[in-house]
């Protein structure tokens, strides 16, 4: 059915809402994540991941992460010129596993679901007859449409790791969680307010994106911290010149290359 | 949002072929059209013709059309679904209607039941089309109350029109009906125009700060895409239109969809020698307009992903 699931709670009361924490402070922008995802979920769950013209004049494929940049605080004065206070930041978006998201509401087979024991928000590849209505409903973006398949595909929160008996315990995470260099990916139970993941959304001010649109998305993001002031303004400081003890070889090559 | 040719040929056809069935369903059994076999006959194939042929690009448009059959059963959660429900359920009493009313030519207790079944699933289906995009919060040009209206008035507009082209085809005109053609064209023009200020003047809640919640350090700009070229996001929800475009097109669509019709609907009201050939052109006017017409609501429809790709507003 794709109305959603009514409330499962654990054992010990909680409903458990698997999602991921998003560090905008120490991402570095570097895609790993992305190609990481691609890599593993292009034979996991929702395979394939196709490519279209991979090598060719228009590469077009299905992705589930994507790394955007963006410069904030643009009135502070620009980043990119070298000076001013505004800051370049990576911005990493998948899924989001919201818990009132329409993509799931809208679909008119029951493809799309939401699992009611963990939140994960899943298409049955099976089910969809590729209306793309879901994609529609998704203010983010997280659902690409497989022209070869004819289906809706989405990230899947890697399910196919989490609880896979086969994989060492501390490699049961997704896959972008597991390769990030700077740990800017965090997996947990968000449902959980002293799991790992609840911690630092409390400790970080973790927000939502786009909270006007309601979907309630399981998934946060930490803001950047404050940037420290710089001290020196790079345009006054003063030319290098050659320290006057030299020897004869170096003050002749400073001179031949001083020309 | 790209505009798919299939989806806008579905609910133009099919918003004027439930519009044509919604008159026919509720006129015919009450005796207010020609008394002709042929009459009826053309009419009520070309009014579920319309219909047909419609739900049958919208099923084209599908990745999967051979699974076409299971998007009725989420009628709980999906207006998509409850389309479906809605145009298969309305097939019922319309076959019933169009074998009592068009072939056997009856206008009894059973063309007249039938005939309001019809029409009430008429509208509904045409709601029902109206909704799917009215309940899509990320595109604020469809997420509002001005679309279900339009969707209603513009399906009876242009169903009227193709009547009223058929009764002068007959012979048959008659002034209450060129009155009623004239009272629609330019209530569905207001609620169009409506629709057209609302979304030129009300912004959407969504903003590149609110989509990254980078808000807090000031304004956001786009400073790098996650990808060179282009993917699916980007071609189905990215689609952009010039507003130097935008301004010429709906300037069409005003004239042709609405403008032009009015005015021939009024010179075959004024001028009955004149009726056909006026109303012919009307109907000819709005079914160009009319696609120009939503053609235009996809392509002014502007998607909250695009927030991710440097659009400043959407």
């Amino acid at each position: 059915m794709t109305s959603l699931p009514t409330a499962s709670p654990a054992a010990d009361g909680h409903q458990k809402k698997l999602g991921l924490v998003i560090d905008l402070d120490t991402c570095v922008g570097c895609h790993a994540c992305a190609v990481a995802c691609k890599e593993w979920n292009t034979g996991g769950h929702m395979a394939p991941l196709t490519d279209l013209e991979p090598y060719g004049r228009a590469p077009d494929g299905v992705w589930f992460n994507r790394i955007h940049t963006f410069e904030a605080g643009v009135e502070s004065g620009s980043a990119v010129a070298g000076c001013g206070a505004s800051r370049t930041t990576h911005f990493p978006k998948s899924c989001l596993h919201c818990e009132t998201p329409d993509c799931v509401t809208v679909c008119p087979t029951g493809a799309s679901y939401k699992r009611a024991e963990d939140g994960i928000v899943l298409v049955d590849e099976d089910l969809c007859i590729g209306c793309k209505l879901c994609s529609w409903a998704c203010p983010y973006g997280a659902r690409e449409f497989d022209t070869d398949t004819g289906t809706m595909k989405k990230c899947t929160l890697c399910i196919d790791r989490i609880y896979n008996k086969n994989l060492e315990e501390v490699d049961r995470v997704p896959a972008c969680v597991m390769v990030c260099p700077v740990s800017a990916r965090h997996f947990g139970d968000l449902g959980d307010p002293s799991s790992n993941v609840s911690r630092l959304v409390a400790d970080r001010g973790g927000f939502d994106l786009m909270p006007e649109i309601g979907y309630k998305p399981v998934n946060k993001y930490l803001p950047p911290r404050p940037a420290r002031a710089v001290p020196v303004a790079i345009s006054t400081a003063p030319a290098v010149s050659p320290p006057a003890n030299l020897n004869l070889l170096a003050r002749w090559a400073d001179r031949v290359l001083s020309r | 949002m790209h505009p798919a040719f299939s989806i806008i040929f579905f609910t133009t056809a099919a918003g004027a072929g439930y519009g044509l069935l919604l008159l026919l369903a509720l006129l015919g059994p009450a005796g207010l059209l020609p008394d002709s076999r042929a009459f009826a006959v053309v009419s009520t194939g070309l009014a579920l013709g319309l219909v047909a042929v419609g739900l049958l690009s919208s099923v084209i448009h599908l990745g999967h059309p051979e699974r076409a059959w299971r998007a009725v059963s989420q009628w709980k959660s999906s207006w998509l679904a409850r389309e479906g429900v809605a145009a298969l359920v309305t097939f019922l009493p319309a076959a019933i209607f169009a074998v009592s009313w068009a072939l056997l030519g009856r206008t009894g207790a059973v063309a007249g039941a039938s005939g309001i079944a019809t029409a009430i699933g008429a509208v509904v289906t045409v709601a029902c089309t109206a909704m799917i995009y009215a309940s899509l919060k990320p595109i604020h040009q469809w997420h509002n109350s001005w679309v279900l209206p339009n969707y209603l008035l513009l399906s009876a507009m242009t169903g009227a029109v193709l009547l009223n082209a058929l009764l002068h085809l007959w012979r048959a005109g008659r002034p209450e009906f060129d009155a009623l053609v004239l009272v629609l064209i330019a209530l569905s023009g207001l609620a169009k125009e409506g629709y057209w200020t609302f979304i030129g003047t009300i912004p959407a809640a969504s903003t590149p700060e609110t989509a990254t919640g980078l808000g807090r350090w000031g304004r956001v700009r786009f400073l790098e895409s996650p990808h060179s070229e282009p993917n699916y996001l980007l071609k189905e929800m990215g689609f952009a239109i010039g507003r130097k475009h935008s301004v010429r097109l709906r300037l069409i669509a005003r004239t042709l969809g609405f403008t032009l019709p009015l005015l021939a609907t009024v010179l075959a009201l004024g001028l009955p020698a004149a009726a056909l050939p006026a109303s012919l052109l009307a109907a000819l006017a709005v079914a160009l307009g009319i696609i120009i017409e939503r053609w235009l609501f996809f392509a002014e429809a502007r998607h909250t992903v695009t927030l991710y790709y440097g659009a400043t507003t959407v």
